[in-house]
């Protein structure tokens, strides 16, 4: 494990606002992040002004909700990505969407820094894998993250790389989960 | 925890995270998720496809003092969100849809009670009870149908479904599920269409009861 800036740049801004509530990060990230989100909400169908609205809820969110971020069982980019579709959908409809409870640690398992890296290391083979897609469907998966597809459409569409992505973060869970077994 | 058997299917989480299900089944998904670690693993992996997507979208410019008023607000108070915990049997999507408050059951005869929860043009959402041993009545579906066991277990032509498995139906199951022996059967069940009762009662009556 290399100990030169182990964690993804994201990751970093994101526990330093969930550890000292570090105001200088929080606007760091927002430089990076508010335009991309703007982006993204606009591809979600949001008309540019609404976007906006959409995003500085967003981005409070992650400022009131940094607390509950945890790098061990999520990427920050996937943590944010879930608040983006959630307060925009919240604020739509204005009723809050179900989330689920949070799950206790996994038996077996002690957070440790090591799942935080594989989970990263995941997240780039990710970006790896979307980058190679042929254009059509890269664009097929857009429409599927973005909500423009119903679980009807989305289940058509075969040859998606959805399964393999799953099977690699379980693998990669499960991988992690046997060494770790081996240290104690 | 470990028992479950009939999960959510994998396009149906990617709904889920992406926010295209229907409000019913999006509570239905939600309770799964809050039961299962199979399912709540396949979740983060759709989670962090679209967290990908994010990352890599085009950047469009905020106007020039939004970074100024967001920080501006950083102090203010958040207005007080109710937060609704899992309690008993039921997963928080479901004490959400109540308030906090316990279920509060309507008759519908044979022993069995409902009690919706949750009604939209896309669908609707109830709790079932249904005692051990009673056939829920035989039913066929003219949309799709999702059933969340919360407590007991109900077997039918496809098989037994006990607490956290989900059963998933369409216009091709016609089935007769019966509580099995145990304690009273209880299930989050969602519906995108009006379910057509058979023999169980008119048809008239159905508006009446909402089933
Ligand atoms: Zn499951």
């Amino acid at each position: 494990m290399s100990n030169d800036k182990p964690y993804s740049q994201l990751t970093v801004w994101l526990l330093a606002v969930r550890d000292h509530r570090d105001r200088a990060a929080f606007g760091d990230m927002f430089d990076h992040l508010a335009p991309r989100l703007k982006g993204f909400v606009i591809r979600c169908g949001a008309r540019p002004a609404l976007a906006e609205e959409i995003v500085q809820d967003v981005m409070l969110t992650i400022w009131r909700k940094a607390a509950l971020f945890d790098p061990h069982k999520a990427q920050a980019s996937a943590w944010i990505y879930q608040i983006a579709r959630n307060r925009h959908i919240d604020i739509l409809r204005k009723e809050n969407r179900p989330v689920p409870d949070e799950l206790g640690e996994d038996p077996g398992t002690e957070p440790d820094a090591t799942q935080i890296l594989a989970l990263e290391q995941e997240t780039l083979h990710l970006k790896q894998a979307i980058a190679q897609l042929h254009p059509d469907q890269k664009e097929m998966i857009e429409k599927a993250y973005i909500g423009d597809l119903t679980h009807q459409e989305i289940s058509a569409q075969t040859g998606l790389p959805l399964g393999t992505v799953k099977s690699r973060i379980r693998l990669g869970l499960g991988r992690l989960r046997k060494e770790l077994k081996g240290l104690r | 925890m470990s028992a479950i058997t009939h999960h959510i299917p994998d396009p149906m989480i990617a709904a889920y995270a992406a926010g295209s299900l229907p409000h019913a089944f999006s509570m239905v998904v939600a309770s799964h998720l809050s039961l299962c670690r199979d399912c709540r693993a396949a979740l983060g992996a759709h989670q962090a496809v679209g967290g990908a997507l994010l990352e890599e979208a085009t950047a469009v410019a905020m106007s020039q003092n939004a970074k100024s008023n967001l920080m501006a607000r950083l102090d203010e108070p958040a207005a007080p969100e109710p937060v609704y915990d899992a309690k008993g049997i039921f997963p928080g999507p479901v004490m959400q849809s109540l308030k906090g408050r316990p279920p509060r059951w309507k008759t519908l005869g044979m022993g069995v009670k409902q009690n919706i929860l949750f009604e939209d043009e896309m669908g609707s959402a109830r709790l079932l009870y249904i005692p051990a041993g009673q056939a829920v009545p035989d039913h066929s579906h003219s949309g799709l149908e999702l059933t969340l066991v919360l407590q007991g277990s109900f077997s039918d032509e496809t098989g037994r479904f006990g607490v956290g498995d989900v059963e998933i139906g369409d216009e091709t199951l016609e089935h007769t599920p019966v509580a099995d022996a145990g304690d009273p059967c209880i299930c989050l069940a969602a519906t995108d269409a009006p379910l057509r009762f058979k023999a169980f009662m008119p048809r008239l009556l159905q508006p009446f009861f909402r089933i």
